[in-house]
């Protein structure tokens, strides 16, 4: 049925206003933008800020109590096992965590990606050798790649991003891969195919779009992984090491205090929800932002609210 | 007024969609009698399968609301009913089938397991159940049925799939049967066996058929009466043969006119020399012969038809002369020059002359692009043909040329009806300036009166611009108005080739006569005079 009438297009905003429009009307999408916003100012400010405070031993306060507002509000959280104000602690820490987890998605979607699509739309050959690869790289315990990488590399946060990275590919390049597969024997591809378009045009223009709001969703989920998988390494002692901080390590360390001092590791838990609940509706609604089949939902939306 | 089997009083339904509430059947009424034969006809979004919905509890609500009217089946109305009993009717007083079997029977199931579940789900026990399916499946005319009812859904061609459906469909007996499309998907010579089945099981059972369709060829070939949809709007109802002979309404009247295969045929042209000349070109796919050797000559701006049931290698061969797909062996001169031995570079150049119109336009046409983007694409890919300076103006004008308007350069794939975007996709072919333009089922897929209006286009650019046309249908009347040849393949094989005239007032093979009197005529009378025909054939 085609229900679309001529109201929508009567005349066309460009393309920023449109999307401020229907990120108003999703007051979800508009929260969790707001809130990625806030982190990454934190992220810039935030060591700099508070970094001499974060850092500071007062064992006198040690796994002080949160909720104590007669104290300073770097104390509203409470502190941890050196007597450290977590709220301090966690603003500190998100520079660190953002970059290795942005960084690792990033890298791994890239890469991941890239060599899907050449792995969907290349010789049997070529296909062959990326998928084994892949395969090599899934049924290796990932830690244990991370283990020994990080062991002969030596730990920065440079190499935690890389070895992340290279452990979260396969989960890309196999979506990619099965996807381009179905859409190269789409109608479309064809007929750009009969019109004379070369591999790459028809890689990048035509089913690259199509993939890629599964893959930012795939990737939104993947954040919070990265990070607790982060978490671990810095655990053995092979990742971020104290005294710099990461919200993951700020879990692990107040993993031996969950029965007697809870905050300890609910506050950074809290901080990583909150950051990849927020990608996450932020993605979801970009996906339907981005297709024009199923944009009308939210340009609609805003109508009625407004 | 009990003595209708089903009556339809006054029903509404609307659905409440984003942009506002959309009126899918508005006040409609109408009834069927025990062994009577309803045929509701209707172009796409007429809301002809709404009613039967309806009817069915098979509508979502929400969004789907039902606003007035009243179901009464044996005088009991439906919608009144607790939800127990309502499902009880389901299945056992009606029973459905529809338009595409393999969507609707479950691929990891046995077709013997679900007709028993049919029958055990109304509380049969297993061994009657077994013994049931083995007769339905006889009945129905599945070869081997005892074998076959072992077998799985994919195991089956579209036409036998058809008829396990309806074999499930008629396992509890029903009282009414409802055929959604029964035989759009299907070919000719099909669709007149499955549409016989039908008639044959309706005489059997004495169950009143309400049927569906989009083709007044069905409705002449099996229906009693007919009621005509517009829009949700009941406009027309009558016996067959009062609709088709006297319609009242206007829109009737440009749906009967629209029926293809009325008008002049093309005498063409002396043969000159032939812009296409293709030779002994065959492919196998593995153990199977898709081609077997096929040989014509294209002259410049004449259409050839190319008509075939479904597996007889018509598509094979258009994937194949634009190089989609490998031939096994054969050449295809085009000017002099062979397409297969072509280097990419130069089949990088000859894809301008060259282009295709496909089946689907919702599936030819990348979603995520505009209209403008979707045609301009031809000069990004071939940069010498236009400044990137003049590319607004020449959409402009190539959408007016297919009769849509500059104001929909901006617009997506999917803000357009059907018959619109194949017109899109026709001025994408456009853009490439080309010299023979393939149509692969380019109409099938569209309403009659839309089929007319891009059958006329085509023609038009044939005309003007004297473009070739190589142009592929399952279904013979569509090409009767519009080729200068027609070329019938069976099985990979040309049967017959001739100028339109030949093909269709002289046929010299059995397969085309075949096909010529499968083929569905939207007069009832010429109707019954080729089923006397056939029936007569069948009998001696």
């Amino acid at each position: 049925m085609t229900l679309q009438t001529d109201t929508i297009l009567a005349d066309e905003p460009n393309f920023a206003t449109r999307m401020v429009r229907m990120l108003l009307a999703d007051k979800f999408a508009l929260c969790a933008a707001i809130f990625l916003v806030f982190i990454v100012i934190l992220a810039i400010v935030g060591p700099s800020w508070l970094g001499e405070l974060a850092t500071k031993q007062n064992l006198r306060g040690r796994n002080a109590a949160p909720f104590d507002w007669e104290r300073g509000w770097v104390w509203w959280m409470g502190a941890d096992a050196l007597g450290r104000p977590l709220l301090a602690r966690i603003v500190v820490a998100t520079q660190n965590t953002l970059m290795v987890a942005a960084g690792a998605v990033a890298l791994s979607a890239a890469v991941g990606t890239l060599l899907g699509l050449v792995a969907g739309f290349s010789s049997p050959r070529v296909n062959q050798v990326i998928m084994r690869l892949a395969d090599v790289i899934m049924s290796f315990p990932s830690l244990l790649i991370a283990v020994i990488v990080l062991y002969i590399l030596g730990s920065s946060i440079l190499n935690l991003m890389l070895v992340l990275a290279i452990t979260r590919i396969p989960v890309y390049l196999r979506t990619t891969r099965a996807e381009v597969l179905e859409i190269r024997e789409r109608m479309f591809v064809q007929a750009a195919r009969v019109m004379g378009a070369s591999d790459r045009r028809i890689l990048f223009r035509h089913i690259l779009p199509v993939v890629l709001p599964t893959l930012t969703t795939l990737a939104t989920l993947d954040f919070a992984y990265v990070m607790l998988a982060e978490s671990a390494l810095s655990f053995l002692g092979i990742g971020i090491q104290p005294p710099e901080i990461t919200w993951g390590l700020m879990i692990s360390q107040g993993r031996q205090y969950l029965t007697n001092a809870w905050w300890l590791s609910f506050w950074p838990g809290l901080a990583i929800i909150l950051t990849t609940m927020s990608l996450n509706m932020l993605s979801n609604w970009l996906r339907i932002a981005l297709d024009p089949v199923q944009r009308w939902r939210l340009e609609m939306k805003g109508r009625k609210n407004g | 007024m009990a003595d209708h089997l089903l009556e339809v009083r006054n029903l509404s339904v609307e659905f409440h969609t984003a942009s506002g509430v959309v009126h899918a059947v508005r006040d409609i009424s109408y009834h069927l009698d025990r062994g009577e034969t309803l045929a509701i006809l209707g172009e796409s979004g007429s809301g002809k399968s709404v009613s039967s919905s309806a009817i069915m509890n098979l509508i979502d609500m929400p969004p789907g609301r039902i606003t007035s009217g009243e179901v009464l089946l044996d005088g009991v109305d439906l919608f009144k009913l607790p939800p127990h009993e309502r499902r009880a009717v389901n299945g056992r007083r009606i029973a459905m089938i529809f338009q595409d079997p393999l969507s609707h029977l479950n691929p990891v199931y046995t077709v013997g397991w679900q007709i028993r579940e049919a029958l055990t789900t109304h509380g049969a026990d297993a061994a009657t159940a077994a013994a049931e399916a083995l007769r339905l499946m006889t009945r129905v005319g599945i070869p081997e049925p005892e074998r076959s009812l072992g077998k799985y859904p994919h195991e089956f061609s579209g036409g036998q799939r058809q008829r396990v459906m309806i074999a499930m469909a008629l396992a509890l007996r029903p009282d009414l049967l409802i055929a959604d499309e029964p035989t759009t998907a299907l070919d000719v010579t099909v669709q007149a066996e499955v549409l016989a089945l039908l008639e044959e099981l309706q005489e059997e059972t004495g169950m009143g058929v309400l049927i569906i369709t989009h083709d007044l060829g069905v409705v002449a070939e099996i229906a009693d009466r007919v009621v005509v949809m517009e829009k949700g709007v009941l406009v027309e109802a009558g016996t067959v043969r009062e609709v088709y002979k006297n319609p009242q309404h206007p829109y009737t009247k440009k749906l009967i006119a629209a029926a293809p295969g009325k008008g002049e045929m093309h005498a063409p042209a002396a043969r000159a020399e032939p812009v296409l000349s293709v030779r002994d070109v065959r492919k196998t796919y593995g153990s199977f012969e898709a081609l077997k050797g096929v040989s014509f000559d294209l002259m410049p701006g004449e259409t050839m038809a190319v008509v075939g049931e479904s597996g007889s290698g018509k598509s094979t061969l258009a994937r194949i002369l634009l190089r989609l797909d490998e031939p096994d062996a054969g050449t295809a001169h085009w000017k002099g020059r062979d397409l297969f031995t072509l280097s990419p570079a130069e089949l990088y150049k000859l894809r301008r002359d060259l282009q295709m119109v496909f089946q689907d336009p919702t599936q030819s046409l990348n979603p995520r692009m505009t209209v403008f983007q979707l045609i301009s694409e031809a000069w990004v890919i071939h940069p010498d043909i236009l400044p990137k300076a003049k590319w607004r103006e020449r959409v402009a004008e190539l959408l007016v040329q297919v009769g849509l308007g500059p104001e929909h350069m901006g617009r997506y794939p999917h803000q357009f009806s059907g018959g619109q975007r194949q017109r899109i996709a026709i001025a994408r072919a456009l853009a490439l300036e080309p010299q023979l333009i393939i149509c692969d089922e380019a109409v099938s897929a569209l309403d009659v009166s839309v089929q007319a209006q891009v059958i006329e286009l085509l023609d038009k650019l044939r005309r003007e611009m004297g473009i070739a046309f190589i142009f592929i249908a399952h279904d013979l009347p569509v090409v009767r108005d519009f080729a200068d040849h027609v070329m019938v393949m069976q099985k990979g094989d040309i049967v017959e080739l001739g100028t339109v005239r030949a093909v269709f007032e002289t046929p010299r093979q059995e397969y085309t006569r075949a096909l010529l009197s499968a083929g569905l005529d939207p007069d009832p009378d010429v109707q019954a005079a080729h089923r006397a025909a056939r029936l007569q054939r069948a009998a001696s």
